[in-house]
């Protein structure tokens, strides 16, 4: 084994299977996966940064747009902080419509994770058809809130719309239709001889792994993990309904598309129960615009796992701080472990497994010398040759392209 | 003179009608049958009737890069290869009457190579591109054809063996003397009809071009025109494909004349690929390893079932 | 229990039924009310307090004061992120949103505008007014015509 002839591949950060920029170094031993390293950072957007030179109500926008898919997790992540800090007591009614749109984004992420599953694996049909359903729960999205992605339905002190009956009878015909149709995919999931030969035995993750590595959301409960944070530190009007928290021992891909479908299931009944219980009265509480000094985290069990917002308020109307965790973040470790002794075909599929979020997962990591060094100029043809070796040094060699540009491309 | 003419009837053959600017035809227009099926079949309304041909112009019309790495000569070939075989195996399969427009003794074990030159010159194309992920896939389309070429190469033997032939127009005159023993070949139409997409790289069996996995496998370097001619070269493939199909395992109405005969020869070949279509809408790819599995330890053994009716019955029958 | 071909019926039934994809933009498509579109402004209404100004996230609405108590409003709809914020900050409802989304454009002044009076958005700073406070500002969306319209490829459709 030893001799065998090594290849070293850059998989992204520019790749037909990865949807964002992110990139995995993978040893191969011809198919099989021998080691396999993942570098963050081709997509900081220094979020933390903006988010204090700009108001809370501005911030409340900017952290929404952390997340292209689970907007409404961030958002309300974030305003829980700085409502905690501020001791805005939330009207019952914008608490339990919080509660309604965050599993409604539930039901869209878990059903866009499915179809984006099926593509990984070759299976388009899988796709088109979860997709073509994932239409319902965005257009009840937009009726309710205004946008299909950016729900805006947050502000500091409650939710900036309330729902008419006619639009909660529109819920629940919706989810009716939709828990139809999750019963036929999980009958798909569970039956398709040749998904289940794709999802099986893959990207195998122990519970012991998972625990260690810091696994969260579905990756972690498919390894019989049992955590949520809905139920382990109810926030929102989780408190107020009764649900089951999914897991599953496959530790596999398999395992954690089960337990997303079944995920589906619950989330379906929390929104009935909601609209059942939905109390009277507003949907919003007057909220200071400087928030009085203190801090405060927020937590919240996104689609992808547990997500987390840090605050610390300063007196003045601008954070003095914010920090975000996606739970990406937690589980992209995880992702390298579950690679290795892999096969090349099933990397999509297990990097796909986590539902990964790459740009909500990239901050800004300052890398601290001992000594100071002084500043340094690079001159462009300096700087390609650092670029060069650098990417030597890892395995991957350009010098072919000097023969092509030379240094007079320059 | 006649000699001259003859000549000349032929490269009108070959170049026109039925040959090469038929085919191109048919090949398109199929493609949009299966591009079209495929998204009826999952709810979608699909591309109008002149997306193959506009796509085809708009590869032939855009610029052309070569690796610097890769072999120039090889790279620039192969595509030409592959659509020149394809091409002339069509000459030797009867279509829409009893007899090929060529034939000789032996012709059928020459279609199935000139079938397999483009599967070689894939890998040959992928490999001299000299890219990581041509690389691969080049290799995973070698792996992928010893998988399917026995089933293949096993369930055409069968009919062949059964009629008492190595040619091609010589089994369809035997078959349309003996409609019914077409019966005794069902297996093997199902198992060279599975056979037929893997040599073609459909779901499930497109892991040499797993666009998820290595962006477009053997092609990844290809642009402009010779990657039109290479999608060009899969297209007549189909079609070459199912016509064989059709001559081998469904012989029925060659004697219909010239009109009827092609409508139903239409027929069949569509019929072969809204097959082929609604099997790649139906599974999910299986892995290289999955798929030689599946070849040999189920599509080889059914296929020596295949031949073994046959030998039985060709015993039986006395014939 | 495996079974292959498991979708075999639902691809079938699919082949009858209508496709649940359209041909946009042949078909127009209407957003759900209360969609949060392009934003609409009512110089009427505004009475300048440029809390809209304050709580936007992007800077993309700028309030200037074009006369006694009028008020004008420049929208930039490449900053904007369609939060509607401003909405909710105004206090006397100036400020509104229309369904509108169809907003692209290739030239990116095409993207401000800049609204003189209720309802009559014209594109383009260069169309402004030159003077502010003396100049007459136009009362109703005719009297804007002239003026504002100066560069009729810059013309939006008439809005209803």
């Amino acid at each position: 084994m030893a001799d065998r002839r090594r290849v070293n591949i850059p998989f992204g950060p520019q790749h037909p299977a990865l949807k964002e920029p992110e990139s995995f170094l993978l040893t191969l031993g011809g198919e099989k996966i021998l080691a396999a390293g993942v570098r963050l950072g081709y997509n900081h957007r220094g979020i933390e940064k903006a988010c204090e030179e700009r108001t809370y109500i501005q911030d409340l926008y900017l952290v929404e747009r952390v997340c292209g898919i689970c907007s409404h997790s961030h958002s309300t992540c974030f305003v829980q902080a700085v409502e905690e800090i501020a001791g805005l007591q939330i009207p019952k009614r914008a608490v339990y419509l919080r509660t309604l749109i965050a599993e409604l984004e539930r039901i869209h992420s878990h059903l866009l994770w499915l179809g984006v599953a099926g593509h990984e694996v070759g299976f388009d049909t899988l796709l088109m058809y979860t997709w073509r359903d994932r239409e319902v729960v965005m257009d009840l999205l937009a009726a309710l809130t205004g946008n299909r992605v950016n729900y805006g339905m947050n502000t500091i002190g409650g939710v900036r719309r309330d729902i008419t009956p006619e639009q909660a009878g529109q819920i629940l015909t919706a989810m009716d239709v939709l828990e139809e149709r999750t019963r036929y995919y999980i009958g798909v999931v569970t039956e398709e001889t040749t998904l289940i030969n794709r999802l099986s035995n893959v990207g195998k993750l122990s519970y012991d792994d998972a625990v260690h590595l810091g696994a969260v959301g579905p990756t972690a409960r498919a390894s019989g993990v049992d955590r949520d944070v809905r139920r382990d530190d109810p926030y929102a009007a989780y408190e107020d309904v009764s649900f089951k928290v999914i897991t599953d021992t496959h530790c596999d891909v398999y395992g954690r598309a089960v337990v997303r479908v079944l995920e589906l299931m619950e989330a379906y009944s929390i929104v009935r129960q909601l609209l059942k219980k939905l109390p009277d009265g507003p949907v919003t509480v007057k909220a200071p615009r400087k928030i009085p000094a203190g801090e405060a985290v927020g937590r919240y069990e996104a689609p992808r796992g547990e997500n987390v917002h840090y605050v610390k308020a300063n007196g003045t109307d601008k954070p003095e701080r914010v920090k975000v965790r996606a739970p990406t973040l937690a589980n992209v470790q995880v992702v390298a472990h579950m690679l290795k002794d892999g096969y090349l075909a099933d990397m999509p599929i297990v990097v796909a497994a986590i539902d990964p979020c790459f740009s909500c997962t990239d901050r800004l990591i300052a890398v601290a010398h001992a000594e100071p060094r002084p500043p340094e100029t690079l001159t462009w043809d300096e700087l390609r040759t650092y670029g060069i070796d650098w990417y030597r040094k890892r395995g991957v060699d350009f010098t072919h392209l000097n023969r092509t540009f030379g240094n007079g491309a320059t | 003179m006649d000699d001259v003419l003859f000549q000349l009837t032929a490269l009108f053959h070959v170049l026109v009608f039925p040959g090469f600017v038929f085919l191109v035809l048919v090949a398109l227009f199929a493609e949009w049958v299966d591009r079209m099926l495929y998204a009826r079949l999952q709810n979608r309304i699909g591309p109008p009737w002149f997306q193959p041909f506009a796509d085809f112009l708009k590869l032939v019309a855009k610029q052309e890069i070569v690796p610097e790495l890769a072999d120039k000569g090889m790279f620039k070939l192969t595509p030409l290869v592959a659509l020149a075989s394809v091409v002339t195996a069509l000459l030797y399969i009867p279509l829409w009457s009893h007899d090929a427009l060529f034939a000789f003794p032996g012709d059928v074990i020459v279609v199935m190579y000139l079938l397999t030159i483009p599967t070689v010159t894939f890998f040959l194309g992928g490999w001299y591109s000299r890219s990581m992920f041509s690389m691969i896939g080049a290799a995973r389309t070698l792996m992928q054809l010893f998988a399917y070429e026995i089933p293949l190469f096993l369930s055409i033997l069968a009919p062949a063996l059964l009629a008492n032939t190595w040619s091609l127009t010589a089994m369809s005159h035997y078959y349309a003397a003996h409609p019914a023993y077409a019966a005794f070949n069902v297996i093997g139409f199902c198992v060279a009809l599975v056979a037929l997409l893997g040599k073609l790289e459909r779901v499930p069996f497109d892991s040499p071009e797993a666009e998820t996995e290595i962006v477009a496998g053997a092609f990844t370097e290809y642009s402009g025109r010779r990657l039109a001619f290479f999608r060009l070269a899969i297209s007549i493939e189909m079609i070459v494909g199912a016509s064989l199909l059709a001559a081998v395992f469904l012989p029925f109405g060659l004697g219909l004349g010239s009109v009827a005969g092609f409508v139903l020869y239409l027929v069949k070949v569509f019929a072969i690929v809204a097959v082929l279509t609604l099997m790649r809408t139906l599974f999910a790819r299986l892995r290289i390893d999955q798929m030689i599995n599946f070849c040999w330890k189920i599509g080889a053994p059914v296929a020596f079932v295949q031949l073994l009716i046959d030998l039985i019955a060709k015993g039986a029958l006395g014939v | 229990m495996k079974n292959p071909g498991k979708m075999l019926r639902e691809v079938l039934e699919s082949l009858v039924s209508k496709p649940a994809t359209i041909r946009y933009p042949a078909v127009t498509v209407t957003m759900p009310d209360k969609f949060r579109g392009k934003l609409d402004f009512c110089a009427e209404k505004c009475i300048g307090c440029k809390l809209c100004m304050r709580d936007c996230p992007t800077g993309a609405i700028t309030i200037r004061k074009v006369g006694d108590k009028r008020f004008a409003c420049d929208i930039d709809m490449a900053k904007c992120i369609y939060c509607a914020q401003c909405v909710d900050s105004c206090m006397k409802k100036a400020l509104a949103i229309t369904g509108e989304f169809e907003l692209a454009q290739l030239n990116r002044d095409k993207l401000r505008v800049t609204w003189e009076a209720c309802g009559t958005p014209a594109l383009g700073r260069e169309n402004e007014p030159k003077s502010t406070a003396e100049a007459a500002v136009p009362q109703t969306p005719q009297d804007a015509g002239p003026e504002t319209n100066a560069d009729p490829k810059n013309d939006p459709p008439p809005k209803a």
